[in-house]
């Protein structure tokens, strides 16, 4: 994870565009300016944050969903439950599933493990559109590349 | 058996918290309703899986910001209804 440039997820571990399912691995930094603040003495990982890791877990499978043509963008975020504090250091992994594909939209359902437990889970909603820009394509197809996005597998299907 | 319209009223009456009895064939989602672009993705959710279909939302707007339909058509429910049900019959063809 790189917080401060919102990237918050590592590696891809295991992606089935069959099945629809993704699995993450993301580590928590042992350092970082948002901990000075968030808190001072006692440093956490923002629940924020963790829904940011969720839904770009999620997202990742929707671009691949949708055979890297179009961007994700979140819209709802519904059930999103915090279940335990996340510290800095902790290594987690974070699983999402489609639960629903519909025009223009789509809904996922996203968890994270910590130590093999469910930290955290939510049900997120996207609006996906064609990529609005080459700049953003160019920096997706970038990060794709960093964290293990089978790209050119799914580009030939 | 509940007719298509109830079906989809009885959605948007739980799905945003609006009183059944204030949903009628006339009213419009949008302007008579006030449910947002947000809103009506979680209505378009329960309708798809309600009824085995995917509403085209994407086709429709952009059939409304082209100027080639208006919201009427596709979002007073009874025509949202008839849409639905040119859906399913085409599933079923």
């Amino acid at each position: 994870m790189r917080l401060e440039y919102f990237q918050l997820i590592d590696r891809i571990a295991e992606i089935d565009v069959g099945a629809r399912t993704v699995t993450v691995e993301a580590d928590v930094p042992s350092e970082s300016t948002i901990f000075e603040g968030h808190f001072p003495g006692y440093p956490l990982m923002p629940g924020v944050l963790l829904i940011e890791a969720m839904a770009q877990t999620s997202g990742w499978l929707l671009i691949a969903a949708l055979n890297f043509e179009r961007m994700p963008f979140l819209a709802a975020v519904k059930e999103a439950k915090m279940r335990r504090f996340i510290s800095p250091g902790e290594k987690l992994t974070v699983k999402a599933r489609l639960l629903h594909e519909g025009s223009g939209y789509a809904m996922t359902d996203v968890a994270i493990e910590a130590g093999g437990k469910t930290t955290c889970n939510a049900t997120l909603t996207f609006s996906h559109v064609p990529f609005p820009n080459a700049e953003l394509r160019s920096h997706m197809e970038a990060m794709a590349q960093k964290i293990g996005f089978p790209l050119e597998a799914i580009r030939h299907g | 058996m509940s007719t298509t319209f109830d079906q989809v009223a009885n959605i948007i009456a739980e799905t945003c918290d609006i009183p059944r009895d204030t949903i009628t064939p006339e009213s419009h989602a949008i302007d008579d309703l006030g449910i947002d672009s947000l809103d009506f993705l979680d209505i378009a959710f329960a309708i798809d899986k309600a009824f085995g279909i995917k509403l085209p939302l994407e086709k429709w707007t952009q059939e409304v910001n082209d100027g080639k339909a208006t919201t009427e058509q596709y979002f007073v429910l009874k025509n949202l209804s008839a849409r639905i049900d040119e859906l399913v019959a085409a599933k079923g063809a």
